[in-house]
């Protein structure tokens, strides 16, 4: 277990403007080892895989030794060269090349004629090597991202890696792929490959690691054997915090019901759910990535229409065919995408805070005075209490915790009656989640339904006073967080 | 993680009186657009010091009746661009309206008759010219949201399209034949500024209004920055992508107006030149070429600045060719000037 | 192997089956469409738009988009012209310094994009009417028509007679365009530096980050297109025996077209140089059968709309259903069998 040390970092520190990314960093990784980096969104984890990759250059002062050599200044090429590889979370990918393409494409770099066959017969074994089949000539946009992560992964093989950085692989894996993955995993390790493997799914990191390190803030909290580890610590090692306020689970089912579904179903997505929010209620919905849950919050906010079933609210029947008519009827979804879904990142916060509200602050003549625009803002950013210099800056100047505050204002401004949280917590820093916690259990006394999708438990037990599980499109169990625990649901989600 | 970078705002440090005092011109004019004014005023002073006769009347009255067309049609051209889109039929469009126009009122037996009525006729050709731009436009926006072909493209077969049957039906000749009451209300002067320029600062002014203080008008700018964002921001992004490509027609209508009284003829041939002339007033005037940000105030100002250079060096004898050439200078060195300041922060 | 559902998806294979149905609707209705002194004629009429969406191909496959190659191509040509009639320079310093001089305008259009980081297509459009206006300016619109005679005349490099009687000439276009898709065909598939396109084209970043030039490449891109919109402006004088400045002008948006009917993307990293060539002969051959159906040449414009519509519509609802039927195959496996 305890091999060389191939990679070791000394005294790193990045800084992007007035931000300090990574702040003094120590850090080693053995050869042939599976090291987990874990951390809170936004705590380095991904600037210091740019770093090392050669992708940022670290601010001069610090050390990246590898074999005991110093190797800054580091570019892409050189640090593949040196056998570290990175598979990036978004596996920067080309998806307009075959899948040998993708594989071999150091064979394309410098002059001269394509080798052809060499790309081919180079794919063709590393895939082999990996226990994979995939067709070699087929472009990589028609390929599964199951089957994109292998081919991200084979290429880190191709140039002949000696440390793969695995960021987020498996964010958007099946169970059952994941399970494949980890194995891969393994098996590279057993042939001295050193991996580094960045979740923030605990039980899988749980699973794999020999060796965990935690970040914080830009800084290492320090790194564990796997073995003395349990998730709590882990836990509170990622966040400096205990999110101790457990909040103790109301029963509403004697409240009028504001939202109903009766087996609801659109193809491929979910199957018949079946699921009452009552007034006040805040209702958690968990299970795995894919598992339909942002699929059937899609149907509910009118993006999407079901196949089957009926949808009530305030025991109407509705059949949305927007999400106007959604919101119309008293709805709001907070998407989990919050920069690709959620903000419009050049606009400013006035501009993200009313779009969804902007024909009710039309006047008596029809137009909108920027005056009524700022106050509405301006008010809103006092209520959520959103960090912010001016209400005409840029929403990405906020940081990840305030524009999630804003998205949440944008919604609140149009006093919904039922509110839809997907993963409301994520890129989100302790101290504002906290805050967002609190102002959930806020709006629920004032009567708002709310429903929260989460995956991560601490949420759902700090929130909800029901938890859904859903499992392959369809609601596999309903539990009070009074009668199980935190880790027995975990247990059930994963098993 | 790049989206957690907090990256420090601009801290403004000036009093609140001040502040409020000025609150209303900084909105109409933020700091962009003041630059260009700033700019238009350095041309205007520059060319009236070297230009002998540059400030006399003649010259500022033709600056008025030029401008208004180019001015109509980079608006057409500027709304899409806000959205993140691009029209390339705006001249097509433009030309068919004129014909349309010219058309129907050469069939109407207008000889004789009074000018109350050859007015009235002159409404009802108005709108049956509005009605097909504003309707032309909407097509496009359609296919645009039901296919969802990039717009350059969608757009390009529309120009082909629409200019080509002008073409044809048309024969590629020019065709005239307007009531002269049309010629002399289009040409008339109040208080010696050309009509044409109050009407364009009158459509000016709406569209303004229509960007800045109407849901639609904000969607359009919220849409060019994350279309995607904005839809699930419960906006109709459809809806209003329709409405932006029929108002961007309504606005090559109005256009066509105006040239209808410069030429006092139509074809399908006229100002073909503009099309993507329009396209760099645009982003001279601060329309962000990929979506999401621009004003009326700075392109009106980009306009009045290329009017300037184009008056100025015509009355040193510089051909026209050479006015179109420093356009073009101008807006690539605004463009690196834009990219340089960026760099820097 | 490609199956058939792999070909149906392909832009080529829909451009050919409606080719192929043209041509037979056309032979059909006129007897002299069908023949070679016919097609000979009309590739020759398309010669020198195909030399110029040569270069607009490669820069669409890099991820770019040009839209100054024809204002470039009459640079080139008039610059060349000039060369060879008021300074009697011999065609070995003439023909390359047309071509320096191509190359060059799109070094420096490949210098405004990749150093003043503007988005592409504004960029061209200010330095077509820079081009344009200053040698429209320059020259005063006029043409120069003494060229010399190496330059002016027909160079014919095959001829022979049909069976038919008619006199078939392959001719320099011609020759130089099946050299330019060639060129093109064996850079953008053969070679590295044409595989490192299509990769900076499908995805920029990660181009970046595994370490390949893109200064180098967008250099290399738009000085391809310069290099070949100049080489289409001395075959285009060729063709016509003068030099007029502004005789490519307005050709701009139809070679896009042309490039995108072939199945080219504006978004990049899509299309191929097959494509491009049936794209151009479909034109050609709209074209040729309005005139020899004697229908107003008028028609022709609201054809290729129409058939730019039709097919960017057909392409893009065709990648939409597919999109569609793979988020399905997406869904979750199940891990347990449920009833």
């Amino acid at each position: 277990m305890t091999g060389a040390v191939f990679l070791e970092l000394c005294h790193v520190h990045k800084t992007f403007g007035s931000f300090q990314a990574l702040r003094g960093i120590d850090w080693d990784v053995r050869e042939g080892e599976i090291h987990c980096l874990v951390g809170e969104n936004g705590c380095g984890k991904s600037t210091l895989i740019k770093a090392v990759s050669g992708v940022h250059a670290p601010d001069p002062g610090g050390d990246i030794r590898i074999g005991g050599r110093n190797v800054l200044p580091l570019d892409p090429m050189r640090a593949r060269a040196l056998g570290i590889q990175v598979v990036f979370q978004d596996l920067a990918l080309f998806p307009n090349l075959s899948v040998a393409e993708n594989i071999a494409f150091d064979a394309n770099l410098g002059r001269g004629f394509s080798p052809r066959a060499a790309i081919r017969r180079k794919a063709k074994e590393i895939l082999s090597r990996l226990g994979h089949d995939l067709p070699l000539e087929c472009p990589v946009d028609a390929l599964s991202i199951a089957e994109r992560q292998i081919v991200a992964i084979a290429r880190g093989l191709a140039g002949e890696a000696r440390l793969i950085f695995m960021d987020e692989p498996t964010a958007s894996l099946t169970r059952a792929e994941v399970r494949r993955l980890l194995d891969l995993v393994r098996k590279l390790s057993a042939e001295g490959i050193a991996i580094v493997f960045v979740s923030h799914r605990l039980d899988e990191v749980s699973a794999i690691a020999e060796r965990i390190t935690v970040m914080r803030d830009g800084r290492m909290v320090g790194t564990y054997a796997a073995s003395g580890l349990d998730q709590r610590t882990l836990i509170h090692l990622m966040t400096g915090i205990e999110i101790a306020t457990h909040h103790a689970p109301r029963d509403c089912s004697a409240r009028p019901a504001l939202l109903e579904t009766r087996q609801l179903t659109r193809k491929g997505e979910y199957e018949n759910v079946s699921i009452t929010l009552h007034e006040g209620e805040v209702l958690g919905l968990t299970g795995l990535l894919g598992a339909g849950r942002t699929e059937f919050a899609l149907s509910l906010f009118g993006m999407t229409r079901p196949d089957s079933g009926t949808l009530l609210v305030h025991g109407r029947e509705c059949r949305f065919r927007t999400n106007q008519d959604a919101l119309a009827a008293g709805l709001a979804y907070v998407s989990e995408d919050r920069l690709n879904l959620g903000i419009n990142a050049e606009q400013s916060i006035v501009d993200n805070l009313d779009i969804a509200v902007l024909p009710r602050l039309a006047n008596r003549f029809g137009t909108i005075t920027d005056r009524a625009r700022v106050q509405l803002a301006e008010d809103w950013v006092a209520r959520l209490n959103i960090k912010v210099n001016s209400v005409q800056d840029a929403i990405n100047t906020l940081s990840g915790g305030n524009q999630q505050r804003v998205i949440l204002a944008r919604w609140l401004a149009s006093h919904p009656k039922i509110l839809i949280l997907d993963s409301p917590t994520v890129g989100v820093d302790i101290k504002n989640k906290e805050g967002i916690y609190a102002l959930i259990r806020e709006l629920s006394a004032q009567g708002v339904g709310i429903l929260v999708i989460s995956d991560e438990m601490i949420e759902l037990f700090a929130t909800c006073d029901r938890i859904l599980h859903m499992r392959n499109g369809r609601i596999a169990g309903d539990y009070s967080p009074a009668h199980i625990t935190e880790q027995a649901l975990e247990a059930q989600i994963y098993a | 993680m790049s989206e957690n970078l907090p990256v420090t705002g601009n801290k403004t440090g000036h009093s609140a009186s001040m502040t409020d005092l000025a609150a209303p011109f900084r909105r109409l004019f933020p700091a962009r657009v003041s630059g260009q004014a700033l700019a238009a005023l350095a041309l205007a002073i520059g060319f009236s010091l070297i230009v002998p006769g540059f400030f006399s009347l003649g010259s500022m009255r033709s600056m008025m009746f030029q401008l208004p067309q180019l001015g109509l049609l980079a608006l057409a051209m500027a709304i899409p661009m806000m959205s993140g889109g691009l029209n390339l039929a705006i001249i097509a469009i433009a030309n068919a309206c004129g014909l349309a126009m010219v058309t129907v009122l050469g069939h109407l037996p207008l000889a004789g008759h009074g000018t109350g009525y050859v007015g009235f006729c002159i409404v009802i050709v108005l709108m049956v010219g509005a009605v097909l731009g504003t309707a032309l436009g909407g097509v496009t926006g359609w296919l645009i949201v039901r296919t969802k072909v990039h717009p350059i493209l969608v757009t390009l077969g529309i120009m082909s399209i629409v200019e080509g049957t002008s073409i044809w039906l048309t024969r590629g000749e020019v065709v005239s034949g307007l009531p002269a009451l049309y010629g002399q209300i289009g040409n008339a002067s109040l208080a010696q500024i050309p009509l044409a320029f109050l009407a364009f600062l009158a459509v000016a002014g709406v569209v303004h209004l229509l960007l800045q203080h109407t849901a639609f008008g904000i969607s359009i700018r919220m849409i060019g920055s994350n279309a995607l964002a904005t839809r699930y921001s419960a906006v109709d992004v459809d809806r209003v992508t329709i409405r932006i490509y029929a108002l961007s027609g309504f606005l090559c209508f109005c256009a066509a107006c105006l040239m209808l009284a410069r030429f006092n003829s139509a074809s399908a041939a006229y100002a073909k030149s503009y099309l993507l002339v329009t396209v760099l007033a645009a982003v001279l005037g601060g329309v962000d070429p990929n979506g999401g940000f621009g004003r009326v105030t700075g392109l009106v100002l980009a306009m009045i600045m290329l009017q300037l250079i184009a008056t100025g060096f015509n009355l040193l004898g510089f051909s026209d060719y050479l006015t179109l050439a420093i356009w073009g200078l101008v807006l690539i060195g605004v463009a690196c000037a834009q990219s340089m300041v960026k760099k820097r922060r | 192997m490609p199956d058939f559902a792999t070909l149906r998806s392909r832009p080529e294979f829909w451009l050919a089956g409606v080719i192929v149905i043209l041509c037979a609707a056309l032979s059909l209705s006129t007897p002299s469409f069908l023949s070679l002194s016919n097609f000979v004629d009309l590739t020759e009429s398309y010669a020198v738009q195909a030399i110029m969406a040569t270069g607009l191909f490669v820069v669409l496959i890099a991820g770019g988009i040009d839209i100054s190659f024809a204002a470039t191509a009459s640079v080139a040509q008039y610059v060349a012209a000039l060369l060879a009639t008021h300074y009697g320079l011999s065609p070995f310093l003439v023909i390359p310094a047309g071509l320096v001089v191509g190359t060059g305008l799109g070094f420096l259009n490949a210098a405004l994009i990749h150093y003043a980081r503007v988005n592409s297509i504004i960029i061209t459009i200010a330095t077509m009417n820079v081009y344009f206006a200053l040698l429209m300016y320059a020259t005063g619109g006029h043409s120069i028509y003494n060229l010399p005679e190496w330059w002016s005349e027909r160079v014919t490099f095959l001829q022979f007679e049909t069976s038919g009687g008619d006199l078939i000439r392959i001719t320099l276009p011609i020759v130089v365009m099946v050299v330019s898709l060639l060129l093109c065909w064996v850079l953008l598939t053969l070679s590295r530096t044409g595989r490192q396109l299509y990769a900076m084209g499908g995805n920029a970043e990660a181009a970046r980050r595994i370490g390949l030039n893109i200064s180098k490449l967008q250099f290399f891109a738009y000085g391809f297109a310069g290099f070949m919109a100049a080489l289409a402006g001395l075959v285009q004088a060729n063709r016509v025996g003068e030099a007029v400045p502004n005789a490519l002008y307005g050709t701009e948006l139809s070679v896009l077209s042309a490039a995108v009917l072939g199945g080219a993307s504006l978004l990049g990293g899509v299309g191929t140089i097959g494509g491009i060539t049936l794209g151009i002969l479909l034109l050609a051959i709209i074209q040729n059968g309005l005139n020899l159906l004697d229908i107003s040449p008028y028609c022709f414009e609201i054809i290729t709309g129409a058939i730019i519509l039709a097919s960017t519509t057909l392409t893009a609802l065709s990648v939409q259903s597919r999109k569609r039927s793979r988020l399905v195959e997406e869904a979750p496996i199940p891990e347990q069998a449920h009833v």
